[in-house]
């Protein structure tokens, strides 16, 4: 998943040497340098691979939501009493996304600085979320409650890794931002008038609100 | 990194070897590496294939040959029973996931999309890479699991569990199975990753003047195939992880409570089995158009090509191919039916598995249509493409008997729907992946194949198809059920035995035919007459680049669309056919204005 993500801003950053074509920009009219196989992926294009590669991993846990679903009408359901720490990684990845915004909102101004310290601010809060989750397990672990002890814990486990992977993949991705916001100004417009610095993190953003909404949805039905 | 990409494009051809022919982010490079890798996985399925009726047709004969090559898997010679069942499930799992799938949307579909929508390449060619470097560790994962202890997976390629959750529950059921998992969840990667790209690349990097109106049925068949499979295999990783947590975690999401293994009572309890089957089903029904959208695709542009008429009812062509994949999401009970659900259940998917069969009648008669009264060139590509309509409607007939439940619940599990599935997905995508070989080879390697081998090729296969699966209704009437190593032992399967033996025999002759074509295939590749640019005198965009395209595909300008993909025997004109991308010619007699922009010319 990271890599997907990787590729997708890697792609992003192909534009800048491509000079800026439209999506649909015929090679040969942007200039001289407009033959090339970067021109192939502006942002524009970025954007609607993310949104399938969001439609995908909604799809996945559409599955995963049916089955539990499914898991929990057998007689054999009991609920496990869930870490309360549980509350406080929740409180960190939505603080993750706002700071996410608040990042985005500073680039908007053209203060790099400002990016760059949000950016910052939401990969440690992200990485926070994530030992969280690691120390829930180990809490319940603690408490004799393990993977395969109850079809509850079992689901419980399988959805905070899978969801974790995915949120790797967007630290990866918030990793990535920061590197390319630090490079020098990028040369003229990419989407639509918008410039690259906010071309990469409105791509970043939504996949990194996604999952905050994604986990608030597992939460809740883990919960629930 | 994206520096270097560039200032290698801006220099022409200096990649090293490494990046230009293996770690390629070429998109034709990819589509051929995915095609040939394909071609060896699908020797590899058919070689399996002759194992199995091998044994059905001489069962308990011992081959003292293959004993000595397969020590393990045939003592004596004698094929046993983990052996058999391993076969069955690695046939239908290389062949479905391992060779049509890439094939077709791995192979045709990265080699063609970028040519025929006039782009450069894919809109995301390094994640198209790690899509094709994810199919060979795949395989190998797969290909191992013969050589652990207990063989290759034996459970089928749907993997029901139990059978496939419990490690104790059959030789194959160990860490074969557990490899197949893993190789699986690989390769369901790649084709994401591979989806994305496709859907990306056709929406977001058509040439200038073609809309999607304009597209051709092999792009549409392509696009729909992406998306239909970016929805549908995610919800297999699901299942396949669950299955896996099973297998090692120690989880119940699919092994019910009470089960004994060798008297011993399972450690599991509370799980659902037919939950996998639904999960797997609502992947498997997609999965089955995944593998016959793109040929359907490819099929109206051979036949429009070589019938020199237009597609007839271009709409309708587009709208069925929409219509099927939207249907496909809401048929997956009909493969569940004996599985004990609600008679009123049952109903409902009768009802919409029957209503599938009308857009894909739809698409029969314009194919039907599109040859009415035309004067046919008889190519290869042309004859694979006649044997794949033969072929769908054969096995497309037997679907509408299987869609009702008081018949399936008696042909669920026979030989009757062996014989149908080979028919309709198996042979007719086949046909397809051949005509598409002999029609663009020319494209793909500068070089033509020959024909004269093109045809016996394909009367050896037509005629083969038939002789080995349809029989196999007949044998299904009769009660011989699928997966079963010694159906023999049964008094009423008896008197099948010589038509077991006659199948068995045409299968092999089958499988040798194949080998006309990978002669000519390899031969052609490097003694092939050189092609010209555009031979079949074809109206699609990727016949305006040279054969084989340059890196980037065009030169200093993209082709630019000025009608629809089908202008074949334009009336006025001296050429009988119109390339998309050929300027507007200047009107020798009526206008010919309103032919741009669709289908509803005729
Ligand atoms: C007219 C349209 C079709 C109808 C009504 C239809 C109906 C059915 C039904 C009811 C079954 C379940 C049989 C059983 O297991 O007892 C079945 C099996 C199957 N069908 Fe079709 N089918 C149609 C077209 C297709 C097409 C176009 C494909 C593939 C391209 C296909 C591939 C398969 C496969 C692979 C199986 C067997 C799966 C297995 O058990 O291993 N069918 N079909
Ligand atoms: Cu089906």
């Amino acid at each position: 998943m990271a890599q997907r993500v990787l590729e997708q801003m890697k792609s992003l950053e192909a534009t800048r040497t491509a000079g800026g074509n439209g999506p649909r920009a015929p090679a040969g009219n942007g200039g001289g340098s407009g033959w090339s196989r970067e021109e192939a992926a502006p942002a524009a294009t970025v954007r609607v691979g993310l949104w399938f590669l969001l439609t995908a991993v909604t799809m996945l846990f559409i599955a995963f939501t049916v089955a539990y679903a499914a898991r929990r009408t057998a007689p054999d359901w009991a609920p496990i009493a869930l870490p309360p720490i549980l509350w406080v990684n929740t409180g960190l990845l939505g603080a993750s996304s706002a700071t996410l915004e608040w990042a985005r909102r500073r680039g908007r101004r053209g203060d790099a600085a400002g990016v760059r310290g949000g950016l910052t601010v939401t990969t440690l809060f992200g990485a926070a979320f994530l030992v969280g989750q690691i120390a829930a397990w180990r809490e319940l672990a603690a408490a004799g409650v393990f993977m395969a002890t109850s079809p509850h814990s079992a689901f419980f486990h399988l959805l905070t890794a899978v969801h974790g992977l995915h949120l790797l993949g967007g630290l990866g991705a918030l990793g990535y931002a920061l590197r390319r916001t630090a490079a020098p100004a990028p040369a003229g417009p990419v989407l639509g008038g918008e410039d690259l610095t906010s071309a990469v993190l409105g791509s970043v953003a939504i996949y990194w609100h996604f999952l905050t909404v994604l986990w608030l949805y597992v939460f809740f039905i883990i919960w629930s | 990194m994206a520096h270097v990409a560039h200032a290698e494009a801006q220099a022409g051809h200096e990649l090293s070897f490494w990046r230009k022919y293996i770690f390629s982010q070429d998109h034709k490079v990819i589509g051929i590496q995915y095609a040939l890798t394909s071609m060896f996985m699908a020797v590899l399925g058919g070689l399996l294939a002759m194992f199995i009726r091998l044994q059905l047709g001489w069962p308990g004969q011992s081959w003292p040959l293959l004993g000595r090559l397969f020590p393990s898997g045939m003592p004596d010679g004698q094929m046993n029973q983990a052996f058999y069942l391993a076969s069955v499930t690695m046939h239908g799992t290389i062949m479905i996931f391992f060779v049509l799938t890439t094939l077709l949307t791995g192979g045709f579909g990265n080699f063609l999309i970028p040519l025929m929508i006039g782009a450069r390449d894919m809109a995301f060619p390094f994640l198209n890479m790690l899509s094709y470097w994810l199919y060979p560790p795949a395989i190998i994962i797969l290909l191992a699991s013969f050589f652990v202890s207990g063989g290759a997976a034996g459970g089928g390629w749907t993997a029901y569990p139990p059978l496939s959750a419990l490690p104790g529950a059959a030789p194959g059921s160990g860490l074969g199975q557990t490899l197949w998992l893993i190789s699986l969840a690989l390769l369901i990667l790649a084709f994401l990753f591979g989806s994305l790209n496709y859907i990306t690349t056709i929406l977001q990097l058509r040439a200038r003047g073609l809309s999607m109106m304009r597209l051709p049925l092999t792009i549409w068949g392509l696009f729909v195939t992406a998306i239909l499979s970016l929805l549908a295999f995610p919800v297999l990783l699901a299942a396949a992880i669950m299955l896996l947590f099973d297998r090692i975690g120690g989880t119940s999401f699919f092994v019910p409570a009470g089960l004994l293994i060798g008297s011993v009572p399972v450690d599991h309890r509370g799980g659902n089995p037919l939950l996998w089957q639904h999960l797997f089903w609502f992947l498997g029904h997609p999965e089955v158009y995944v593998l016959i959208l793109p040929p359907m695709g490819m099929i109206s542009d051979i036949l429009a090509n070589n019938a020199r008429k237009p597609i007839f009812g271009y709409r309708f062509m587009v709208g069925s191919i929409v219509a099927i994949a939207f249907l496909s999401f809401l048929v997956w009970g009909h493969h569940m039916y004996t599985s004990g659900m609600a008679p009123v259940l049952g109903t409902a998917f009768m009802t919409t598995t029957l209503v599938i069969a009308v857009p894909s009648a739809i698409k029969t008669f314009n194919w039907l249509a599109t040859l009415w009264r035309a004067k046919i060139r008889f190519t290869s590509a042309m004859l694979f493409a006649l044997g794949f309509l033969s072929l769908f409607v054969t096995g497309g007939l037997t679907g509408i008997v299987l869609a009702q439940p008081p018949v399936d619940i008696y042909f669920q599990d026979t030989f009757f729907v062996v014989a149908h599935f080979h028919f309709v997905m198996a042979s007719a995508a086949i046909f397809a992946s051949f005509a598409g070989t002999y029609y663009w080879f020319p494209k793909m390697f500068g070089r033509m194949m020959n024909e004269r081998l093109g045809k016996w090729h394909f009367w050896l296969t037509f005629v083969g198809i038939y002789a080995t699966f349809f029989p196999m209704h007949y044998a299904g009437f009769m009660g011989m059920m699928r997966r079963i190593y010694s159906p023999q032992i049964y008094a009423h399967l008896q008197g099948l035995q010589p038509l077991n033996v006659f199948v068995s025999i045409a299968a092999f002759v089958l499988f040798a035919a194949q080998f006309i074509f990978l002669y000519n295939f390899f031969r052609s590749l490097f003694r092939g007459p050189q092609a010209e640019r555009n031979p079949w005198r074809a109206t699609t965009l990727e016949w305006e680049a040279p054969s084989p395209p340059p890196h980037l595909n065009w030169g200093e300008t993209l082709p630019t669309v000025q009608r629809w993909a089908y202008d074949y025997s334009p009336p006025d004109m001296a050429e009988d056919f119109q390339p998309q991308a050929a300027p507007a010619a200047v009107p020798t007699g009526r206008s010919r204005e309103g032919r741009g922009d669709g289908g509803h010319a005729r």
